[in-house]
């Protein structure tokens, strides 16, 4: 593909990382800011990290998010980090805040609410025993997961990790990987992985590929045209998601 | 193939050990391990990135739950929860304080989006009080009283991120090498008066870009002029930019006002009393979430400035009492 056309939503959040990064890979980048800015043809689509609320709140404001819901319908290649995974997401649950005295939690532990110290005050289990409150995240719900924002905790549960980035075969698309089958997984790349405030992907439609593995539980995934991680690719050297992305 | 959990870098051990610990236990030996400064050196990199995820959002000012859900509602991208607006601070006088954590956590439990806080300059106990209650950014902040006329906090005792407030380079580096790991223009908090964030934002531009215009041998002299680390300096000269987030804070009003600010380089803006003293919080509210995002288009704004109802009354450089700038340089 020569200098494919690489729309960035540019509405709020770490944009610019991604802009460089794919102008890097010879893409040509255009930001999109306004309705306008989703009118011009696209060779694919980038969601960056930011806040998902303030993100769907201007993407409905700037009359972008039914436009850009379209594309993405329509096939349009679309990477979607961070907040741009719970844009994608057809449920999205909130923890209210997702803070657990002491760091990270299981997702589990989220649900049943109950422990941590003895010594906790009462705060921390009131918090949590009111946990799904409705989200006031609506995104564009193409992507058929259920993501818990927050669901490693507040900024004290972010975190950099390590895993392999495995991708089937099963479709026929090259992806310029060495993968020939699903069992190939000596040669997948090993990648790193920053989460930041991170979202928690709980449950995926059986349709769902997992790219990425972290302690058995999906943090990278595709689903057709769409490729979604609770991490952020941006932040890290690794060029191997965006790689993915261009080669949909 | 399931990964292991050994595919797990020990980064992800700091992150997990809960940040209160982590910070402590380096304060009470009084040195460090290579260990605990790789830890502390890929929390400061984590902290930097959540100021990276902030950029080109609004950080509004809350004293309420109610008022955070408005917030959030309109469009921030983090809220700052403080018991009294600056120009209430202002108004009120006395001694500043860090707010009651019973009123922060209840501001926590109201919304998904970033709570930050601010402690007093140099006052360390405050800050060890925001990050137990997990705190997701503190303001080191000149709005407060300062705790300590000489010294900063040492933010590199901390897991959680610090913002601080600068008036220019030199300030910026000092407290990046303290540990800021944001930065955001002083201003002159509460008066609703833009011009000492335009000052300080230009003043930082023009400085960034005479750094890097100077040959690598001059940097020595400048770092002592600066009265900032060498190594910093450095990387100033050799990227172009600070080496952090920088937004632009103090006296910011209007989408107008966002606007100017974006345009001379900010990366996002802190609006204080700005919003909640003012006619119509919730419709200003969005309207500078709107502006910070499309600063360059100016039929945008026009249409994002009309009928907003009243601005907050504001207070002109000449008029005030009380100069917060100038706390902690």
């Amino acid at each position: 593909m020569s200098s494919p056309r690489i729309g960035v939503l540019a509405v709020q959040g770490a944009f610019a990382e991604h802009a460089a990064r794919l102008r890097n890979l010879g893409c040509s980048v255009v930001e999109l800011r306004q309705q306008d800015d989703v009118r011009q043809h696209l060779d694919g689509l980038v969601l960056p990290g930011g806040e998902s609320t303030a993100q769907t709140k201007l993407l409905r404001d700037l009359g972008m998010m039914e436009p850009l819901r379209q594309l993405i319908q329509e096939g349009l290649p679309t990477l979607g980090t961070c907040a741009g995974l719970i844009l994608l997401a057809e449920n999205v649950e909130s923890t209210g805040d997702g803070r657990v005295p002491g760091g990270t939690v299981a997702a589990a532990d989220l649900v049943d609410a109950g422990e941590p110290d003895g010594d906790t005050i009462g705060f921390a289990c009131s918090a949590l025993g009111d946990q799904r409150r409705p989200d006031p995240v609506v995104g564009f719900r193409t992507l058929p997961v259920t993501v818990r924002r927050n669901g490693y905790g507040r900024q004290l549960g972010s975190f950099t990790a390590t895993a392999p980035l495995h991708v089937k075969h099963a479709d026929g698309v090259s992806r310029g990987a060495n993968n020939t089958s699903e069992e190939t997984a000596a040669e997948d790349p090993i990648i790193p992985l920053t989460f930041i405030r991170a979202p928690r992907i709980i449950a995926t439609a059986p349709k769902v590929e997992t790219l990425v593995q972290l302690n058995g539980e999906p943090v990278a995934v595709r689903y057709r045209n769409q490729i979604a991680c609770c991490f952020h690719p941006e932040l890290d050297a690794d060029n191997a998601i965006y790689q993915l992305l261009l080669s949909l | 193939m399931t990964p292991s959990e050994a595919n797990v870098t020990r980064n992800q051990e700091p992150a997990q050990i809960g940040g209160a610990a982590f910070g402590q236990q380096q304060a009470r030996t009084g040195s460090t391990t290579l260990d605990q400064q790789q830890a502390q050196a890929d929390r400061t990199a984590l902290n930097r990135q959540l100021a990276q995820m902030l950029k080109g959002g609004v950080i509004m000012d809350v004293t309420t739950p109610e008022q955070a859900r408005i917030a959030e509602a309109a469009g921030a991208c983090a809220v700052m929860a403080l018991e009294r607006i600056p120009a209430d601070i202002r108004a009120a006088g006395g001694v500043s304080r860090m707010s009651d954590p019973a009123m922060i956590r209840g501001i926590q439990e109201a919304v998904t989006i970033p709570v930050m806080a601010k402690c007093r300059i140099g006052h360390f106990a405050e800050a060890q009080i925001l990050q137990a209650i997990e705190i997701d950014y503190i303001d080191e902040s000149e709005v407060l009283s300062p705790a300590d006329d000489t010294y900063h906090i040492d933010k590199t005792q901390f897991a959680v991120p610090f913002v601080c407030g600068a008036r220019d380079l030199g300030e910026a580096l000092r407290r990046i090498q303290e540990g800021a790991t944001m930065i955001r223009t002083k201003g002159e908090p509460g008066t609703g008066d833009v011009v000492q964030a335009v000052r300080h934002m230009r003043k930082m531009n023009s400085q960034i870009a005479r750094i890097a215009a100077l040959r690598e041998d001059e940097l020595f002299e400048a770092a002592k002029q600066l009265e900032v680390p060498y190594e910093l300096l450095l990387e100033v000269h050799r990227t172009g930019r600070l080496p952090v987030v920088n937004f632009a804070a103090g006296g910011i009003a209007t989408p107008a006002d966002a606007a100017l600010m974006m345009q001379l380089g900010a990366e996002g803006v802190f609006v204080g009393s700005g919003i909640f003293k003012s006619g119509n919080p919730e419709k200003r509210a969005a309207a500078i979430v709107a502006a910070v995002t499309n600063y360059q288009d100016a039929d945008m704004l026009a249409r994002l400035s009309e009928n907003l109802g009243e601005a907050m009354v504001g207070i002109n450089e000449q008029e005030i009492q009380l100069i917060m700038e100038a706390r902690g340089v």
